[in-house]
C-alpha cells in the first residue's frame, strides 16, 4: 500500500518505525499546513524526545551544502543518525523553486541519514513555516541532529537562530568587512564560526579579524551573559578537513546550553516562536475573509480595524 | 602604407597552390583588397598568413572512433590509403571520465560515442602498423589526457618513434569543462596542474606536439552567446598562461604551441567577426599583458566545427543547408581546420553517407565557391568591422569582471568564477533566454517552430550501436589484466601518488612508467583521485 | 495561494553523459509553472534517484537523456522503480527518435518530450502525469 494512502497516525507510526517512504510523505503533509499538519503535529509531539537541532547559515558559496554534507557522511561513523533540511528560496512570482543543495550532499542512502529539501513557499521571513514541523517530525522519528541548512541573507539568521539550538555561520577567507557582519546581525547570532575554504589565502587574517570583532562585542557587553564565546573553526570541506572539529565545537556548545540551564530557555523561545508563526497562520485566514470585501465607508482605516479586531477575537 | 612592403615579402616567400586565383569566369583576383592591417600582420584581424588559403587550404578533420580499438585502427588505415595524414580519436565515454570498460558507470556506454581505450594494449591496437612519425593525431579527450598522453608516448616508444617526432594535439581543456562539457575529474587547481606540467613536457621534449587545444565550441553548444564563447575561451587560454608563466615557463615556447577550438553557429556575420575578433585579442593580450615576442605566440590558430545543437531532429535534410552556411561561415573567418557536421546527428551517430556529404560540403565549399582566392574577403566591409569590434568589445568587459574577481590575475578570476558558478550561470541564463525565444516564437527554427510541414515524412535511418564491443572489450581488459604484473602495477601507481603529492615533479614520467605497466585508466585516474579528490558541481541551473 | 498541492519533481540524468543544457532549461520552465524541482544532476544512478524521490516524496522523476541511452537507461529506471516498488511517473526528455516513443510508451514511461518541446508540453507533460 503506498504510503499516500494511510491514515495520518499509521503514517506516523510507521514513520517512526523507520519507514522512509513515510517519514518522506509525512514531511509533506508538515509543510502543506492545514487540519492535517496539525494532526502530524499532534501525532509527532509525543514521541519527540528532544533532538539537538544545529542551523548551518551564511552567505551563498561559502560550501555550506559541501561541509554539511561532510557532517551527514561522518556523524554516522560517531552513532549518529542526522537528518538535513535543505532550505532554498521560492520565486516569489511563480511560486516555484528549484532545490539543488543536495547535489553536494552526496545520498548515503539506506546508511540511516537523511536528506530533504525545502521551499521557503512565500514566508517571508525565509524560513518556510514548516520547519519547526518538519523538525518536530524528524525528532520524532529519531534522528539527532536536526540540521537546518539555510542561505544567510539578512531576516533569515534570525529565523534560523529562532529554529535551531545551535547556530553555526559559515563564511571565506576574504570575506571580512566587519562593519558587514556586524550589519547582518551575525555576530549575534553565531554560536560557533566556521572558517571554510581555509586553505585558501587569506583565512588567518580573516580569523584575526573575527576574533577582533568577537573582543569588541564582549567589550560592548553585547554577547551572551554567560560569558560564552562562539569558537571559530577552520574548515576545508571539499577535502572533509575540520568536520571532526566543527563538531566538537558543536558538541560542546550543547553541554554549555545544558549547563547553564540556556537550552530550556531557547527551547521555550523557540515553543512561543512556533505557536506565533502558528496563531498568525490561523488568523491570517481569518483577517482575509474579513477584509476581502471592504469598501471605504467615511470611517478611517483605524476605526474599521478595531471593529474588525473585536469581531475576531470575540 | 608601412605594412604593405612587408605583407608582400610575406606573400612572395609563400609557396601557393597550383590553381588559378580567377572567378569562375576567369578574372583573376588580388589576393587581399583593402587597406590595413593586412593578413599576416600583427594583430592578426585578418588571418595568421599572408596568403591564406592561396597556399593552404584549412586541414578537413572529420571525427572517427567507435568499437573497439581495432575497429577504429582499421578505419585509421582507411583515410591513411585514401592520402589522409590526420587520425582523429574520439573515446567513449567511460575512457572520456576515467573507468574502465568493467565499471558499473560503463554499462550500455563501451565502444558507444568513441573507441574504448582501457590499458596500453588498446592503445597499441588502435595504431598497430602505422607510423606515428608520419602521420599527425588529435586525440579529444580532457580529464584523464594526461594519462592517455603517456600511452601514445609509450606506443611510440615501443615501434621505435622518439618522443621528440611525434606530431598531434589532445584536447586538453579542463578549465571549460567546469563551464560546459562536464567532463572533469579532480577540483580545478589539481587539474591545472597537470595542464602545466604537460605544457611544459611537450614544449621540452615534443615540439611537434599541441598539449591544449582551447576550446570554445562545447561552452557555445551549452547555451552561451557568441561573445560569450569568444571571451570564456580566450580568458580560458590566458588562465593557462598565467598558469605556465607561473611555473617559469617561457612564453614564446609554449605560446606557440597552444591551439583554438571554435564553434560555427548560424548567424553568419556574428561567426565571422567572432573568429576576426579572437586573433585580434589573443595577439594583443600575449604581445601586451604576457610578453610574447614571437609572433607565432600571439597567433590564435583554431580548428572549428559547425554547432551540433543547431542540428534539427524536424526535416533533418535542412541540416545540410545549415552545416554548409556554417562551414562557408568559418572559412570567410579564416579557420585553419574543419569539422562540418552530418545531418542525421541530431538522433544519432551519422550514417556514413551521411558523414560524406558532411564532407563534400567543405569541398564544395573551398573548391567550387571561390571565397579562398581572396584572403579575409569580407574584410573592410562595414558590418563586418563593426561586428569584430562589437565582439571585441563584448569579450573586454568580460576579461574586466574576470581580472576584477581574480585581483588582476585572469586566472585566479577563471577559479573564481567556476567556484561561485558565474560561468554556468551566464550559459544557463542565456541558454534559457534562447529557449524563451523561441518558445514564443520571436526567434524562427525552420523545421521547429514555423515551415513545419514536411515533419511527418519518414525518418532516415538511425545508426545502432550493439553490444558485443562492450562484452569483447570486457573480456580483453580481464585478459591484460590477468596477463600483466601486478606487483609491478602497484608499484608504479604507488610512484604516481608520491608524485601527485609533490607539486614539483612533473607527472608525465610516472605517468608513462605506469602505463608501461599495463595499469589502466581507472587505476591511473583513482590514484590520482586519492591526492587530488573529485569534483562535485554545485546546481547552478 | 492556490488551492492544488505544489508538484515537487526529481530532475536527473543517470550514466555519464554530461549534456545538461536541455534538463537546466526544463528546471527553470517547471519552477516558473509553480513547481518545486529537486535537482539532482549529472551521474545519478538509478539508486540515488530512487533515494531522492523517496526522501523528497517526490510526484514524479524527469530524466533527460541523450547519446542513445534511451534505450537502454529508460527501461533500467523503470526496473528499479518497479524492484522498489515505487509508483511514481517516470518522464523522459531529451533525443528520442520518434520510431522508440511507442517502444518506451509500452515500457511503462508515462510521457515522452522531444528536443525542444515548448514549455507549454512540458508542463503539461508533467501535470498529467501526475494526476493520472
Amino acid at each position: 500500500m503506498s504510503v499516500r494512502e494511510l491514515s495520518s497516525a499509521d503514517l506516523v507510526e510507521r514513520a517512526i518505525d523507520g519507514d522512509r517512504r513515510a517519514i518522506g510523505r509525512t514531511l509533506t503533509l508538515v509543510e502543506r499546513g492545514g487540519e492535517i499538519a496539525d494532526q502530524i503535529t499532534e501525532l509527532t509531539h509525543p514521541a519527540a524526545k528532544g533532538s539537538h537541532v544545529v542551523g548551518i547559515t551564511g552567505a551563498p558559496g561559502a560550501g555550506k551544502s559541501t561541509l554539511t554534507g561532510q557532517l551527514i557522511r561522518h556523524l554516522p561513523t560517531l552513532g549518529l543518525r542526522p537528518a538535513v533540511l535543505a532550505v532554498d528560496p521560492s520565486s516569489p512570482l511563480t511560486g516555484g523553486a528549484i532545490l539543488g543543495d543536495r547535489v553536494r550532499m552526496d545520498d548515503i542512502a539506506g546508511d540511516g541519514g537523511f536528506i530533504r529539501s525545502v521551499a521557503t513557499r512565500g514566508h517571508a521571513g525565509g524560513l518556510a513555516l514548516s520547519v519547526p514541523g518538519s523538525v518536530r517530525a524528524f525528532d520524532a522519528c529519531g534522528f539527532d541532529p536536526v540540521l537546518i541548512e539555510t542561505v544567510g541573507v539578512g531576516q533569515v539568521e534570525v529565523d534560523v537562530a529562532g529554529a535551531a539550538d545551535t547556530t553555526v555561520v559559515v563564511v571565506n577567507p576574504g570575506w571580512g568587512d566587519a562593519v558587514q557582519a556586524n550589519k547582518a546581525g551575525l555576530l549575534e547570532v553565531a554560536d560557533v564560526f566556521v572558517i571554510n575554504k581555509a586553505d585558501r589565502d587569506g583565512a588567518n587574517d580573516t580569523r584575526r579579524d573575527l576574533e577582533l570583532m568577537l573582543d569588541l562585542s564582549h567589550v560592548s557587553g553585547h554577547e551572551d551573559e554567560t560569558g560564552y564565546r562562539p569558537p571559530i573553526i577552520m574548515t576545508t570541506a571539499t577535502a572533509g578537513d575540520g568536520v571532526q572539529a566543527l563538531w566538537d565545537a558543536v558538541t560542546a556548545h550543547r553541554t554549555h546550553l545544558e549547563a547553564t540551564g540556556q537550552l530550556e530557555h531557547r527551547r521555550a523561545a523557540r515553543f512561543r516562536y512556533e505557536v506565533r508563526s502558528r496563531l498568525g497562520t490561523r488568523f491570517e485566514t481569518s483577517i482575509i475573509a474579513a477584509t476581502a470585501d471592504l469598501e471605504p465607508d467615511g470611517r478611517s482605516p483605524a476605526a474599521v480595524a478595531i471593529e474588525l479586531a473585536g469581531h475576531l477575537l470575540a | 602604407m608601412s605594412e604593405q612592403p612587408r605583407w608582400q615579402e610575406h606573400y612572395d616567400a609563400t609557396h601557393l597552390r597550383d590553381v588559378p586565383f580567377e572567378t569562375m569566369s576567369g578574372v583573376p583576383v588580388d589576393p587581399v583588397h583593402g587597406d590595413e592591417p593586412l593578413p599576416g600582420q600583427y594583430p592578426f584581424t585578418r588571418g595568421l598568413h599572408a596568403a591564406g588559403y592561396r597556399s593552404r587550404l584549412w586541414t578537413m578533420r572529420m571525427f572517427a572512433g567507435f568499437g573497439t580499438a581495432e575497429d577504429t585502427n582499421a578505419r585509421f588505415k582507411e583515410i591513411l590509403r585514401n592520402g589522409g595524414t590526420g587520425l582523429s580519436t574520439a573515446f567513449d565515454m567511460p575512457t572520456l571520465m576515467g573507468y574502465d570498460s568493467d565499471s558499473p558507470w560503463a554499462l550500455g556506454e563501451v565502444g558507444r560515442a568513441g573507441v574504448a581505450v582501457d590499458t596500453l594494449r588498446d592503445m597499441e591496437d588502435l595504431y598497430a602498423d602505422i607510423d606515428l612519425s608520419s602521420v599527425s593525431t588529435s586525440m579529444t579527450i580532457n580529464g584523464p589526457a594526461a594519462a592517455v598522453l603517456a600511452m601514445y608516448i609509450a606506443v611510440g616508444e615501443k615501434s621505435g618513434v622518439a618522443r621528440a617526432d611525434l606530431a598531434g594535439t589532445i584536447q586538453n581543456d579542463i578549465l571549460k569543462e567546469y563551464q560546459a562539457q562536464k567532463e572533469y575529474i579532480y577540483p580545478p587547481r589539481p587539474s591545472m596542474r597537470i595542464v602545466t606540467d604537460m605544457i611544459h613536457y611537450t614544449s621540452a621534449e615534443m615540439p611537434r606536439w599541441h598539449p591544449v587545444s582551447i576550446s570554445g565550441y562545447h561552452i557555445r553548444e551549452a547555451g552561451s552567446t557568441a561573445a560569450q564563447e569568444l571571451a570564456f575561451t580566450l580568458a580560458n587560454g590566458f588562465a593557462y598562461v598565467e598558469a605556465a608563466l607561473a611555473g617559469g615557463q617561457d612564453v614564446d615556447q609554449f605560446g606557440r604551441r597552444l591551439s583554438f577550438f571554435f564553434n560555427a553557429h548560424s548567424d553568419f556575420f556574428e561567426e565571422i567577426g567572432k573568429y576576426r575578433a579572437a586573433r585580434r585579442i589573443w595577439a594583443r593580450w600575449m604581445k601586451g599583458r604576457y610578453g610574447a615576442t614571437d609572433e607565432r605566440a600571439m597567433m590564435c590558430r583554431f580548428h572549428t566545427q559547425t554547432a551540433g545543437v543547431s542540428l534539427t531532429a524536424q526535416q533533418p535534410e535542412n541540416n545540410i543547408a545549415r552545416v554548409a552556411i556554417q562551414a562557408l561561415s568559418a572559412a570567410l573567418g579564416g579557420t585553419q581546420s574543419l569539422h562540418t557536421d552530418s545531418f542525421d546527428e541530431a538522433l544519432a551517430l551519422p550514417t556514413e553517407k551521411a558523414a560524406r556529404i558532411a564532407l563534400r560540403t567543405q569541398q564544395i565549399v573551398a573548391h567550387e565557391t571561390g571565397v579562398t582566392n581572396v584572403v579575409d574577403p569580407l574584410g573592410g566591409a562595414p558590418y563586418v568591422e563593426w561586428m569584430t569590434d562589437e565582439m571585441e568589445r563584448q569579450a573586454e568587459v568580460i576579461f574586466a569582471h574576470l581580472d576584477e574577481l581574480g585581483n588582476g590575475s585572469i586566472l585566479e578570476g577563471v577559479y573564481a568564477g567556476i567556484d561561485n558558478g558565474y560561468f554556468v550561470g551566464e550559459i544557463a541564463d542565456s541558454a534559457y533566454r534562447f529557449e524563451r525565444e523561441v518558445n514564443a516564437g520571436r526567434r524562427i527554427i525552420v523545421g521547429v517552430n514555423d515551415f513545419v510541414e514536411g515533419n511527418e515524412d519518414d525518418q532516415t535511418n538511425l545508426l545502432r550501436i550493439d553490444s558485443t564491443t562492450e562484452e569483447l572489450q570486457r573480456k580483453r581488459l580481464e585478459t591484460v589484466k590477468h596477463e600483466r604484473d601486478s606487483v609491478a602495477v602497484e608499484a608504479a601507481l604507488a610512484s604516481l601518488r608520491r608524485a601527485a603529492e609533490d607539486a614539483s615533479v612533473n607527472l608525465m614520467p610516472p605517468l608513462i612508467d605506469a602505463v608501461k605497466t599495463y595499469a589502466t585508466e581507472e587505476e591511473i585516474s583513482n590514484a590520482m583521485r586519492d591526492v587530488f579528490g573529485t569534483y562535485v558541481e554545485q546546481a547552478i541551473v | 495561494m492556490s488551492a492544488e498541492p505544489v508538484i515537487r519533481i526529481v530532475l536527473a540524468k543517470l550514466g555519464l553523459d554530461g549534456h545538461d543544457r536541455g534538463i537546466k532549461v526544463v528546471a527553470r520552465i517547471l519552477r516558473d509553472a509553480g513547481m518545486e524541482v529537486i535537482y539532482l544532476g549529472l551521474r545519478q544512478t538509478t539508486a540515488s534517484i530512487i533515494a531522492a524521490a523517496e526522501e523528497e516524496d517526490a510526484d514524479a522523476i524527469g530524466l533527460s537523456m541523450h547519446n542513445a541511452g534511451h534505450l537502454a537507461l529508460a527501461p533500467a529506471m523503470l526496473a528499479a522503480l518497479d524492484e522498489a516498488d515505487l509508483d511514481i511517473p517516470l518522464i523522459i526528455g531529451g533525443i528520442v527518435p520518434d520510431q522508440d516513443v511507442p517502444i518506451l510508451e509500452a515500457a511503462g514511461v508515462a510521457a515522452i518530450l522531444g528536443p525542444g518541446a515548448p514549455a507549454e508540453e512540458v508542463v503539461a507533460a508533467v501535470r498529467n502525469a501526475v494526476s493520472a
